[in-house]
């Protein structure tokens, strides 16, 4: 449930097919910068009501919804 | 009684570098620096101080309002890269232009000329001054590593004035302050104490771009919110925003989450970069100097920055 929103929300962002979008999709392959990230970030703060802080290791879509989830537990 | 800008000014060094220049000193590209900040060059100062580019848009200021230094009350300079410690800019704006009245610094990096404006603010309200000049003054190329990138590519020199007197366009303001040391810090030197225990810490600017980003536009949206539902206003009641010039990134994700149009928006981050307090001076002197912010506008200003600090002043333009 949270991997679909996501992905629909990344899909909205960035301007690309949801469809070609999946759990192992690196950010880094979308094409989007470090400010592009933020903003991702800031609307999934919004959408989901969790805090996500800011992580390098954040690379897949995978790791964000492992963090929302994180978050929402917390 | 509360204030308005009797006449702005504004002050950058001559020497103007741009994006190509910079490539040539560390790994950059005028592409890269576009895209991820807006700025296509900066001025940078070779010998002037930042206590020289204040005097000099302290002038301009004084001489667009009509007013002598020595009608002056009091003397803020909002600054974090000036070359002096003690004595304190503003100590030294009042000798060279003539002043013989009260002048003090403030330090609250990019949002320090708001703050300025709102202990002008207070001044008024308690009757202590009739006249005061509001200064943001910065040589931010003393403060940039210039061999870290990230950095160096969005700052710029420069100083913005404005002279204020009796009146009421100081309508409303917001201010937000949040300690903390780890998304924007700018460390003093150390100094050389015999006994001090510490790792030595590097002088320059450091900034987690991607927390200053996200704190930079959440600032900006929830304080022109506040100062709209405060005021019972809507966007459509002002004539423009008046943003801290920090990346233009922030400006356009503010824009679109406002729901305001990016023309509505003064922004020069591509002329002069991130000049800090100095940023909105400048941007102000310019809209009004241009005739953009006329009689009757209400404009707000709003900036952002270390400390964590933010801050939104909603003026109603005499």
């Amino acid at each position: 449930m949270v991997q679909e929103k996501l992905i629909e929300l990344i899909a909205e962002n960035v301007d690309c097919d949801a469809s070609e979008l999946n759990e192992s999709t690196e950010f880094a392959s979308l094409g989007i910068d470090s400010l592009d990230i933020a903003e991702l970030l800031m609307t999934v703060e919004d959408e989901f009501g969790v805090t996500v802080e800011m992580d390098p290791a954040l690379k897949t879509v995978g790791d964000l919804v492992a963090k929302i989830e994180e978050g929402r537990n917390a | 009684m509360s204030f308005r800008i009797l006449g702005t000014g504004m002050y950058v060094p001559e020497k103007v570098v741009t994006n190509d220049d910079l490539s040539a000193i560390v790994d950059t590209n005028d592409e890269w620096i576009t895209q991820r900040v807006g700025v296509k060059q900066r001025h940078i100062s070779v010998n002037e101080t930042a206590a020289d580019m204040a005097t000099a848009a302290a002038k301009q200021a004084l001489a667009a309002a009509n007013v002598s230094a020595e009608e002056l009350d009091l003397i803020l300079v909002a600054s974090i890269s000036s070359e002096t410690t003690s004595p304190a800019t503003a100590c030294l704006v009042q000798r060279n232009i003539g002043a013989t009245c009260m002048a003090f610094d403030i330090s609250a990096a990019c949002a320090g000329f708001l703050f300025a404006l709102e202990n002008a603010a207070m001044y008024f309200a308690a009757g202590k001054a009739k006249k005061i000049l509001v200064i943001g003054a910065e040589r931010m190329s003393r403060l940039v590593n210039w061999k870290e990138r990230s950095t160096c590519v969005i700052f710029g020199d420069g100083a913005g004035a404005a002279v204020l007197g009796e009146g009421s366009a100081f309508a409303d303001s917001v201010f937000t302050v949040t300690g903390n040391d780890e998304v924007i810090c700018v460390p003093n030197y150390m100094g050389e104490s015999p006994f001090w225990q510490a790792e030595p810490t590097q002088p320059f600017v450091a900034m987690q771009g991607q927390e200053t980003f996200k704190f930079a536009v959440k600032s900006m949206v929830r304080d022109v919110n506040t100062l709209l539902e405060r005021n019972g206003l809507t966007l459509d009641d002002i004539a423009c925003i008046v943003p801290h010039q920090a990346n233009s990134r922030i400006i356009e994700l503010a824009s679109r989450k406002l729901g305001l149009s990016l023309d509505r928006f003064v922004m020069n981050i591509a002329e002069y970069g991130n000049t800090s307090a100095a940023s909105v001076a400048i941007a102000l002197n310019e809209a009004v100097r241009s005739g953009r912010i006329k009689q009757g506008d209400r404009v707000i200003l709003c900036a952002f920055g270390g400390g964590l600090s933010s801050a939104a002043i909603l003026l109603n333009w005499e």
